[in-house]
């Protein structure tokens, strides 16, 4: 496992989520959620999932982000206005946002101190001969063991298929 | 299983007219309920025959019945078991026979009311037909019970039939109300009967206590003993709880023939002979038993002498006669009370089935004063009327005449000789009173009312009587009825002419062994333990002719002089009576008001319980405390609901932070364990 | 510089579940709530792949293949809504939606 590729990757990873959240215009929050995707598209790769990283890729960034690029630009989504006053009270204020930004501090925290606890778990590295998963193995899994979940998947995408479009329907006049 | 049938087939006809007996036409309810009722008769009459033939088993001869096990729990056992032994036998005859006449006469005396009521009459009648008899044949307490509830309910019933009325309305409540006192000491008498003896069965209980003394202090046997005569007065109208049978005079008068003369009051005196070896045990109830009973009898009798309504007359006559017979009781004649009841249910029923007939011929026309001179018109009730009244009297070779002296023979006898004395005064007012009855309505010229006093006692039931309209006498139902019951008056006296005169005295004879406890614990024979020997009842042995006779000639002579008195005032010199009146008027006010004792008990049980009831049960318990209780529940909750509702802010963000809240603190949870 | 160890990855991958809580609390715009959503589902992934790398299994990488599509419907429909919402309102802050209030 190269560490080095690791630690950047986690770092923008990190850092573009961070911003995603704090951006005002939902443009750039799209664009940054792409660029963080790609970092996990990497960090992936590293674990020895191909697969998975393509996917992420294909499927995630070029669907999912996408389809938030039109909403975004079809809305004409404003600028969310800036709030006044100290970012660090405003951080910590009342009211449920604020309260709710502690809680996910806090979780966090809980989440910390839970990992603290457990041993340390090396993780196999390629070169001391752990496989890495390919697309013959994931398919025979899938297929085999998880036949139900794919069909009923699919038809869990038809009905937001359907779903998505009756909603967004303009009213019949 | 025949003996089933006695009690069913009256409630059949019940059943019968109480549904569909709206539909039926008149003939036909009437047919049913007669039939329901005659049939029992016969049913009863093969019955008695069959029993006067089984052989005696432990001294005790019965005929018996399971239908089911009632109650079962714990040790108490109670099957539905009806009985029949002499005493029942006597009973069964007198309700079935004496019910069917009055329920034939009735479907003529009832015949102007429509059907539906016609057929409510006769399915209240049948009912009361078939409870009165689970009353007498019943085994065990708790089943006669059901048939001492039961009358008393039809009495409501009946009493109240025409419920449109307000005065019938009330007389059937204060009936069922002062009842009801009653049945609360039978109730715990019955109680305390289990907890002394563990058991409810007559012929149980018989037998246990005959293993015990006599007890001559007051001790349990003496607290039951009371408690159950408690209940007697109630049933019964004796002091002090004889108020509701007067008012009961507003029900039709076949009702009060059925119920208030021949069955339904007799039911306390049944229930003393039926417990003759319990009562024999506690002589301090015996003997004040025998008081209530003198004493209401002399009260009655004092009462009935100034009354104007014929049927609040015969009213007090019959509280009397019952005084008489828990006269008989008291002083351990049981035979001579049943006796008594006996000769009684022939001419009460007659006499009030024959007022009936001259309330009938008069159009609803019941005061005394308005009547007169009917003896032309209405030959057939005359005549049985006056049989009646001369068996009441008590005049020899009449049925009256046996069973009253045997009475007053017994009474003298068991040294009793104030309460023998007592009884012959009485003797002499019913004769006086009961001839007073038959000169003012039989004899004489019609009147008008007269001028008197103010003295107002008018119960009419209906319109106004037409002065010298043509009178039509009994139609043949009521005819027959009443042909039949003075031809009973008459002789069903002579089963029981005593050993003095000549006879065998078969009815005293037949009847001891019901007063006699069993010699086995059961009689199928399951156990052998020999009851030892009980004391008689006192002074039931021979007695010497000569006294007897004396005895007899004084209450005769009793009988003579009241019916020359009344003669004299009334034949002859009606005035008399409007002056002694005018002269003595302090006490004629005290009789004609009846002593006052309603108002006594208005103002001191009556209006005391109404005021506690409205104010402090009404308006604080169930007004406040239930109803605020319930109103309060709801308070609350709304309030609650009013402080919790403001959760819903409609922001989801917040709903979606509460859930994660709950997240955090139960990871928070695992994380700190 | 360390190796990455298990504990590394579950480390980051609970910090990037945080960041999206917090931005769906903090947020005042629909979209980027969105958005935040996708980062936590992220997260969940990273932790699905991160274990099956150390278990030698590639079950959780067929989670993974289902999460994601289960996230790409759940965004179809998520901003089908919004877009109804958007025609209602004129809005994409969501404290302008609080009609089903006391």
């Amino acid at each position: 496992m190269d560490a080095i590729s690791f630690w950047i990757l986690a770092t923008i990873l990190v850092l573009a989520s961070v911003l995603v959240v704090g951006q005002r215009n939902p443009m750039h929050s799209v664009f940054l959620l792409i660029l963080s995707f790609a970092a996990l598209a990497g960090l992936y790769i590293l674990l020895g999932a191909p697969f998975a990283a393509m996917i992420q890729v294909i499927v995630y960034v070029g669907a999912i982000m996408v389809l938030f690029l039109f909403v975004v630009m079809l809305l004409n989504a404003p600028t969310e206005e800036a709030t006044s006053g100290d970012r660090i009270r405003r951080m910590f204020g009342a009211g449920p946002r604020h309260f709710g930004a502690v809680l996910s501090a806090v979780f966090a925290v809980e989440l910390a101190l839970a990992l603290i606890r457990l041993a340390s778990m090396p993780m196999p590295s390629a070169d001391r001969g752990a496989p890495v998963a390919t697309v013959y193995d994931i398919g025979l899994r899938l297929f085999h063991d998880y036949g139900f979940a794919f069909e009923a998947t699919s038809v869990l995408i038809l009905v937001a298929m359907v779903g998505a479009i009756v909603l967004a329907r303009r009213e019949a006049r | 299983m025949s003996l089933l049938l006695i009690p069913l087939l009256p409630f059949l006809g019940f059943l019968v007219n109480a549904t569909i007996g709206s539909r039926l036409s008149k003939s036909t309810s009437a047919t049913v309920a007669v039939a329901a009722i005659g049939l029992s008769f016969g049913v009863a009459s093969s019955v008695v025959w069959s029993l006067v033939h089984v052989a005696p088993v432990a001294g005790v001869r019965a005929l018996d019945a399971v239908v089911f096990t009632w109650i079962q729990s714990g040790g108490l056992t109670i099957p539905v078991e009806f009985r029949v032994d002499p005493l029942s036998s006597v009973m069964i005859l007198i309700i079935t026979g004496i019910g069917s006449l009055i329920h034939l006469y009735s479907t003529a005396y009832m015949h102007e009311e429509t059907d539906s009521e016609y057929a409510r009459y006769f399915s209240y009648l049948n009912l009361f037909a078939a409870f009165m008899l689970v009353l007498v044949l019943g085994a065990s307490f708790p089943l006669m019970f059901v048939g001492w509830e039961g009358v008393g309910l039809c009495s409501y019933l009946l009493v109240g039939f025409w419920f449109t009325k307000q005065t019938a309305i009330e007389a059937g409540k204060k009936a069922f109300v002062v009842n009801r006192v009653g049945d609360f000491g039978f109730i715990l008498g019955m109680a305390a009967i289990f907890a002394t003896f563990h058991t409810l069965d007559f012929q149980q209980v018989a037998f246990r206590v005959a293993q015990l003394p006599v007890e001559t202090t007051a001790g349990v046997l003496t607290g039951i003993t009371l408690l159950l005569f408690l209940g007697a007065t109630g049933k019964s109208a004796q002091l002090p709880l004889y108020v509701w049978l007067p008012d009961a005079m507003e029900g039709p008068t076949p009702v009060s023939a059925l119920i208030h003369a021949a069955t339904m009051v007799t039911a306390g005196v049944y229930l003393i002979g039926r417990n003759a070896v319990l009562f024999g045990h506690a002589p301090l109830t015996l003997n004040v038993v025998a008081v209530v009973g003198c004493l209401t009898a002399l009260m009655a009798g004092t009462i009935g002498l100034v009354q104007n309504d014929i049927k609040r007359v015969l009213a007090y006559s019959t509280v009397s006669q019952l005084g008489y017979m828990f006269l008989a009781m008291g002083v351990g004649a049981f035979a001579g009370g049943i006796f008594h009841l006996y000769t009684h249910a022939f001419f009460k029923a007659l006499l009030f089935l024959g007022s009936g007939a001259v309330i009938h011929a008069l159009n609803g026309e019941q005061d005394l004063r308005r009547m007169g001179g009917l003896k032309k018109d209405l030959p057939i009730t005359y005549w049985t009327f006056l049989m009646g009244t001369l068996a009441i009297c008590g005049v020899p070779l009449f049925s009256g005449f046996f069973s009253k002296d045997e009475i007053l023979g017994k009474a003298f006898a068991s040294g009793h000789t104030v309460l023998w004395a007592i009884a012959v005064l009485t003797a002499f007012l019913t004769a006086t009173y009961m001839f007073r009855l038959l000169y003012l309505a039989f004899f004489g010229e019609r009147r008008a009312a007269p001028v008197t006093a103010g003295q107002a006692d008018d119960h009419g039931h209906g319109h106004v009587a037409a002065h010298g309209a043509h009178l039509r006498d009994a139609p043949p139902a009521m005819a027959i009825a009443l042909v039949v019951l003075a031809i009973g008056s008459v002789f069903a006296g002579y089963v029981g002419v005593p050993e003095s005169l000549g006879g065998g005295n078969r009815f005293e004879h037949y009847l001891a062994p019901s007063f006699q406890a069993p010699t086995m614990a059961t009689i199928e024979g399951a156990l052998t333990v020999a009851a030892p020997t009980i004391e008689p009842a006192p002074a039931e042995g021979q007695e010497s002719p000569t006294p007897e006779m004396a005895l007899m000639g004084v209450s005769v002579v009793a009988a003579l002089s009241g019916i020359g008195l009344a003669s004299f005032i009334y034949l002859k010199r009606p005035s008399v009576a409007d002056a002694l009146a005018e002269r003595l008027s302090g006490p004629y006010r005290l009789l004609v008001g009846k002593y006052f004792v309603d108002e006594i008990y208005d103002a001191v049980f009556v209006q005391p319980i109404k005021r506690v009831s409205t104010l402090f049960l009404w308006r604080g318990v169930d007004a406040g405390l239930i109803d605020g209780t319930v109103n309060s529940v709801g308070f609350a909750v709304r309030g609650l609901s009013a402080v919790l509702r403001r959760l819903q802010t409609g922001s989801v963000r917040a709903y979606a932070m509460s859930l994660f809240a709950g997240v955090v603190a139960i990871v928070g949870y695992f994380l700190w364990r | 510089m360390p190796e990455p160890t298990l504990n590394s990855f579950l480390l980051l991958s609970a910090v990037l579940f945080a960041i999206g809580t917090a931005g769906v609390f903090l947020r005042r715009n629909l979209i980027t709530i969105l958005l935040s959503i996708e980062v936590m589902l992220n997260a969940v992934n990273l932790t699905f792949v991160a274990v099956d790398r150390f278990r030698g299994t590639v079950d959780g990488q067929i989670i993974v293949f289902f999460v994601i599509t289960v996230a790409a419907a759940e965004a179809a429909v998520g901003l089908a809504i919004l877009i109804a919402l958007f025609r209602h309102r004129e809005s994409l802050n969501p404290d302008a939606f609080t009609s089903l209030k006391w």
